[in-house]
């Protein structure tokens, strides 16, 4: 399959999504898979990992090469593929459990290995697979099954891990405002680094606070922000620290920062081996003289 | 005199004990004698007790004894640490000047030689150096040419330029002509004979590494552990000049699923880690079976449980790498039996993880890991390094495994249990790899029957392979005698050695370096009269196994104090248990 003539279907397995109905998981997808067909990219090219949880059946769904791996564990899955093949493009996705809370270790380290792979987080500040429990973004008055008077901590907020940790593309997306989120997604695919694009995808089954209509009554876009500079350090920190309002768009970009496989000389497809020992190899014996 | 001369060095932590010791054993080896090392390490970077040990001889050496013949004190302890191995020849190299030596007397029938170390190496250019005038000394008292010392001296210090090179040489020559000039008679105590022989020295961990890069591994990702950090350090900087990379992964969570990933990816693949580093990758070790991952995962064992004694020497982990994991998980399990079979046996995990398609564990232990020993280079012959990359298909060949949808089906049930391998990248290929059960093309399933099926499919590559490979142990001592001596890993080099101790007792040794699948020793058991599982742990897990495998009680030999068998200790625990 060429490039030219791929359409975002072909991303599109033929195994029905088991999501609930209205789950913002769908639209998350659906942008992903339209921003890998915008950017020419084909399936066989393309390498989806993804962790566990609701969000993370989201390579059944999809149709490309995918690993659907244990939870909390995507990213250093996909930091593996993407340093042993650099010509796949390597998309991870997850959810707020799965990244920030058991795997938040990872992403820390992902985000400031900066390989270029694209961590598309589907946050319904809730967990959803085990049916309703607090998650790290939840809010801390949240009540849920295992908080039933709210987690009474604050929440993580990914954003802010990220920069701290020297991110170089910092991006938050909506699931249902699909035109914006493929964009967003497609920024963070070109962009030569690692990048997060934190998603918010309501869960409709068990998050009545987070839900469509306080996303579309709240975030704030800031591509209609005239004076928003995203190459700007400092004002990307006010935006993200800013506890009265939330963000949609690319907050932070370092178009400049070095990418893993430029700093350490990763270029190769290491799949290709010869049929012997390599070149060379006997000098290593040498050594040992 | 002996030509089997046994040397050490011994002081605290951060004293250069090792490096020392290296510098030693690297000259004797270039000389063309044979070396064995081993080293006692506390788990410390400072203070405390070190050691090391390097026994040489003209001919193989493959274990150590209990008997020391020149020893460098650099402190006090390091005499009392040793006393017991100490006789009337010993030569024991200390420096009085140093306070804390102000009252030493050398123990009776043992040979003091009082050197100024420290003010001789001050004369050559610095303090640092005292351990170099031990060395120059200990080539007078072994008679042992002190160019060859300089050989090994330009080799450690050459990159570090000409002045420090040569300095060096003159410390090493002030130690050497101190002895000569103030205890004549003394020197040559020992002969140190050189031949033309050409030898290699290198320990457990190097070999693996080295054998990782020849069966074409380019991925890396570990996190640092005693004692497996030495494979990392070894790739670190040398895989690179073929085209490889190394990660230093935030933790084994981390580091066995970028080796996942990689692998996914088509890489040859690797992590190495130690008995707690297992423990938190065996989660993802379910996956790599599942999924049907080549990954080859190395454990060098040290003592446990929890993180027990880090720095000594334990074959505890047997149980873990055959059952260890949720669900049931094919897997392999290979364990070297000595520095030279980590190699070859680095080379068949590569080769069994991508024929087969499954987690390989590759295992040494602790002592096998740190000890250093001399063979002969051809023992690591590249031009006889095969590569087979097994059912790895390429975009002609997957037509053939697709679906009437085109889908590709790679986990398609096979007579052999093995299924084709497209990597990302290959066209056609498109498929899901999942920890969760699958059908052929990958998809979730819990179908009953579908179920079974992949279980089975996978459990019998199991089956083909004790078909189609080699899983033999190897076999010595009096092949025809009664008593039979079974053993894993290290110990094979101490069992050879204390076969010279056990005067007219006859045994059959076998040294078994598969674990899993493992040759059967059915008939070998039924058909002796006595038979003894020699094991460094302390319940005797292999021992266990065989029993399982041949419904037949054995005797055990088992040492847990963190401390390697010793022959001659050996010999007579073999000749009590099996004459008992
Ligand atoms: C090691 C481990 N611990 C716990 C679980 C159970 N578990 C499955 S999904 C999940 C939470 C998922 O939450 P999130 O990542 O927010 O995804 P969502 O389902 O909300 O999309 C948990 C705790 C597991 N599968 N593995
Ligand atoms: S439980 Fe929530 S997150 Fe999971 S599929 Fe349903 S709506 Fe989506």
């Amino acid at each position: 399959m060429s490039s030219e003539n791929v359409r975002f279907t072909d991303f599109k397995s033929d195994k029905q999504p088991t999501w609930c109905p209205g789950c913002g998981d769908f639209g998350t997808m659906n942008g992903m898979m339209k921003a890998l067909a915008e950017t020419g990219n084909t399936p066989d090219d393309t390498f989806v990992v993804a962790g566990i949880g609701c969000s993370g059946k989201i390579g059944t769904y999809m149709r490309s090469y995918a690993l659907h791996g244990v939870h909390g564990r995507a990213l250093p899955v996909g930091t593996g593929a993407k340093l042993a093949n650099p010509d796949l493009e390597v998309m991870v996705a997850g959810g707020d459990g799965d990244g920030y809370s058991i795997g938040v270790g990872h992403f820390i380290h992902a985000v400031r290995r900066n390989v270029d792979i694209t961590y598309v987080v589907m946050d319904n500040r809730i967990y959803g697979l085990t049916k309703g429990q607090a998650s790290p973004t939840s809010r801390s008055d949240f009540e849920t099954s295992t908080t039933p008077e709210g987690p009474k901590q604050p929440p993580v907020n990914p954003l802010a891990l990220a920069m701290s940790a020297g991110g170089s593309f910092i991006a938050q997306s909506f699931s249902s405002d699909a035109l914006r989120h493929t964009e967003i997604v497609k920024e963070a695919i070109e962009h030569d680094g690692f990048s997060l694009v934190n998603t918010f995808s309501p869960c409709v089954t068990f998050n009545d606070v987070d839900t469509y209509d306080y996303f579309r009554d709240s975030l704030v876009d800031l591509s209609e922000e005239d004076d928003y500079d995203r190459h700007d350090y400092d004002q990307a920190k006010d935006a993200i620290l800013d506890a009265d309002k939330e963000y949609m768009g690319v907050l932070y970009q370092d178009e400049n920062s070095t990418p893993y496989h430029e700093a350490h000389g990763v270029t190769e497809n290491m799949a290709e081996i010869p049929d012997g020992a390599p070149d060379g190899a006997t000098d290593l014996v040498r050594e040992f003289y | 005199m002996h030509d089997d001369l046994n040397w050490a060095i011994g002081g605290e932590a951060g004293d250069g004990i090792a490096s020392t010791g290296k510098i030693f054993a690297q000259a004797l080896s270039r000389a063309g004698r044979h070396v064995f090392t081993s080293k006692d390490f506390a788990s410390r970077i400072r203070g405390g007790y070190t050691a090391y040990k390097v026994r040489t001889s003209v001919d193989e050496v493959q274990s150590v004894v209990d008997r020391l013949d020149v020893l460098i004190a650099l402190t006090e302890r390091t005499v009392d640490e040793n006393l017991d191995e100490l006789h009337e020849e010993s030569v024991i190299i200390f420096d009085g000047d140093r306070t804390e030596f102000s009252d030493f007397e050398a123990p009776d029938d043992t040979v003091g030689l009082d050197i100024p170390l420290k003010s001789l190496a001050e004369d050559a250019g610095g303090a640092i150096m005292r351990n170099i005038v031990a060395l120059g000394a200990v080539c007078a008292v072994t008679d042992f040419p002190i160019e060859n010392l300089d050989e090994s001296l330009d080799k450690r210090f050459g990159n570090k330029g000409e002045s420090i090179v040569e300095n060096n040489k003159e410390a090493a020559r002030l130690g050497y002509e101190y002895v000569k000039d103030e205890y004549a008679g003394v020197e040559n105590s020992y002969e140190l004979e050189t031949t033309d022989n050409d030898y290699v020295l290198l320990n457990g961990d190097e070999a693996i590494g080295m054998g990782a890069i020849a069966a074409g591994c380019r991925f890396y990702a570990g996190y640092p552990i005693t004692p497996a950090t030495d494979v990392m350090e070894y790739l670190t900087g040398r895989i690179e000049q073929f085209g490889g990379h190394v990660v230093q992964a935030e933790d084994e969570l981390s580091a066995i699923n970028m080796a996942l990933g990689a692998a996914r990816a088509g890489a040859r693949s690797m992590t190495a880690t130690s008995g707690p580093g297992i423990d938190l990758m065996s989660e993802t070790f379910g996956l790599v079976a599942t999924s049907e991952t080549p990954l080859v995962i190395t454990n060098v064992m040290r003592s446990g449980p929890s993180t027990g004694m880090p720095t000594k020497q334990e074959q505890g982990d047997l149980n873990m790498m055959l059952y260890g994991g949720h669900g049931e998980v094919p897997r392999f399990v290979l364990a070297p039996t000595s520095v030279a079979e980590c190699f070859h046996k680095t080379v068949e995990a590569f080769n069994l993880a991508e024929k087969y398609q499954l987690p390989v564990y590759l295992t040494a232990d602790l002592s096998m890991a740190v000890t250093e020993r001399t063979y002969e280079p051809d023992e690591f012959d590249m031009d006889e390094v095969e590569i087979d990359r097994g059912k790895l298909v390429d975009e002609d060949e997957i037509s053939a495994w697709q679906n009437e949808k085109d889908q590709f089906k790679a986990h398609a049930v096979t007579a052999d249990g093995i299924s084709p391998r497209a990597v990302p990248g290959t066209s056609g290929g498109v498929h899901m790899s999942t920890g969760l059960e699958h059908d052929e093309l990958g998809r979730r399933t819990e179908d009953t029957d579908v179920r079974v099926e992949q279980v089975d499919k996978r459990n019998r590559k199991v089956e083909t392979a004790e078909e189609r490979e080699d899983f033999d142990y190897r076999e010595f001592g009096d092949t025809d005698a009664d008593n039979l001596v079974i053993s894993w890993g290290s110990n094979e080099g101490t069992i050879v050695e204390a076969l010279g101790y056990l005067d007219d007792l006859d045994v059959r040794v076998l040294s078994v370096p598969y674990i899993f699948p493992r040759p059967d020793l059915t008939e070998d058991v039924n058909t002796a009269d006595e038979v003894v599982v020699v094991e460094a742990n302390a319940t005797g897990q292999f021992a266990d196994v065989i029993e399982h495998d041949t419904l037949e009680r054995v005797d055990r030999i088992n040492k847990y104090d963190g401390v390697d068998f010793k022959a001659d200790e050996l010999a007579d625990e073999i000749k009590q248990t099996l004459e008992a």
